[in-house]
């Protein structure tokens, strides 16, 4: 599957703005994100599992705000950066 | 050399000094787009920085510089609530507000405030974070603290973390809202110290806690003196002379007013303080009072208060300088300086008789702190 990482997190991910991950869900996805790019999952998801609030979280095109999502092996994921997240 | 340490709402940035604190140089921005809300110098060993951040977008972390702020580094576990337990709502940090280097026998240890309120020590210098449950979980925090509509516009805050320099396990911590609290035992256990306190915002003003402190400061030397901005005045406690804050406030003019964020000391001699008084009538517009800055200073424990604004815009200034952003170096004479909303950074070298602007144009101003190397 491809991730799609927005510009405000590609200075973890080394710019790449897409990466290639194999994950059975969402969670899996993000943790495997965080152990090659430490500290990326806690800028985008909460001490409490939630997505954060000026954060979404596309699969496919269906906006998804459970960790538990399913993934499928050719699903696309974009990470949006919300136009509400300040001036 | 004086280094003035400068977050901002878009990215932190350093002014250094010549020998002489006429000449300034701004170097920066440092994490661009991040708002800033606090960076420390640890004075233990003269270079290490620590920097609170988050983005609009980007949830809260803390970065390291071990070179002054050439190179950072993220925390690899930053300030976290715990995660409750199914079915019900747990806390979340919004940002780190408030940094502090633990005692100086204790290497490593910083102490961070949060929004919401929340204590966290990292002993490892400021890589890993825990909460300090003693305060996290108390079965009181949700009565000291309130609820969501309790705390500041930008969201309640635990800030003021002070640590006894006669003692690491006697901790002061400032809550807006809440008051003031401490912890003889390094957090483990909290005591409210808010008597004499004005809380005119609440039905009852005689809480035990409920109060917001916006600043509190206690002096390195004579470590049972305590000073605060209040938002109900300015006040003094002198833990030797009782557990009763004084508003000293009242001396104030009239028509300035004892309100404000800002306070500071002098390094050596606790008898003399300094606030940025603000408009806190009507409806709080927290701008200068009549749009005309001015730095008020005491020298006489909060007796008596003398305004100090030579420099300073005459009219049309309707700036505010927030609780961190205010701060003395201990040069001699003191330098004191200030950031506002507006960009600024103001600075006087002579205990604020004179003020010149260093630094204009930045984003605005939220923490300024002196640090000599």
């Amino acid at each position: 599957m491809i991730v799609y990482i927005p510009g405000p997190l590609r200075s973890y991910t080394g710019k790449k703005s897409e990466l290639q991950v194999a994950a059975a869900t969402l969670d899996e996805l993000l943790l495997l994100l965080d152990s090659d790019f430490p500290g990326f999952r806690f800028r985008i998801v909460d001490e409490q599992g939630a997505i954060r609030t000026h954060i979404k979280i596309f699969v496919d095109e269906e906006q998804v705000r459970s960790l538990g999502t399913q993934l499928r092996g050719r699903s696309r994921i974009h990470i949006i950066c919300a136009l509400s997240g300040g001036c | 050399m004086t280094n003035l340490l400068i977050g901002t709402r878009k990215g932190a940035f350093i002014l250094r000094s010549d020998g002489a604190r006429r000449e300034w140089k701004l170097a920066g921005p440092i994490l661009l787009g991040h708002s800033v809300h606090h960076l420390m110098l640890d004075p233990r060993d003269g270079r290490t920085l620590l920097l609170a951040a988050r983005t609009g977008h980007l949830g809260p972390t803390v970065l390291r510089s071990r070179d002054f702020g050439r190179t950072w580094k993220e925390a690899e576990r930053p300030p976290a609530f715990h995660k409750a337990p199914e079915g019900q709502k747990g806390r979340v940090v919004d940002h780190v507000f408030w940094l502090t280097p633990g005692h100086v026998s204790e290497t490593g240890v910083w102490y961070a405030g949060t929004s919401p309120q929340g204590l966290f020590r990292s002993t490892d210098g400021g890589c890993t974070w825990d909460g300090v449950d003693g305060f996290n979980e108390n079965p009181m925090r949700a009565l000291w603290c309130g609820g969501d509509q309790d705390g500041t516009p930008d969201g309640p805050k635990l800030h003021s973390v002070l640590i006894d320099p006669r003692d690491p396990m006697h901790i002061y911590v400032g809550l807006s809202q809440g008051g003031v609290f401490e912890s003889r035992d390094a957090g483990s256990s909290w005591q409210p110290i808010n008597k004499g306190q004005a809380a005119d915002f609440l039905p009852d003003p005689n809480v035990p806690y409920g109060h917001d402190p916006h600043c509190v400061r206690l002096h390195p030397l004579a470590p049972d003196i305590l000073y605060q901005q209040n938002h109900c005045g300015i006040y003094r406690m002198d833990r030797s002379e009782g557990a009763e804050w004084i508003r000293i406030g009242n001396a104030m003019p009239k028509r300035v007013g004892d309100v404000g964020f800002a306070m500071v000391l002098h390094p050596r001699r606790p008898s003399i303080a300094w606030v940025f008084p603000m408009d806190g009538t009507s409806v709080w517009p927290r701008t200068s009072p009549g749009g005309k800055p001015a730095v008020y200073a005491t020298r006489t424990s909060g007796k008596t208060w003398r305004r100090q604004d030579r420099g300073l815009p005459k009219s049309h200034a309707w700036l505010t300088v927030k609780r961190q952003a205010m701060c003395t170096d201990t040069s001699d004479p003191v330098g004191v300086y200030f950031g506002t909303t507006n960009g600024e950074i103001w600075g006087s070298r002579d205990e604020g008789e004179h003020w010149s602007c260093l630094a204009r144009h930045l984003p605005h101003v939220y923490s300024v702190e002196a640090a000599e190397r």
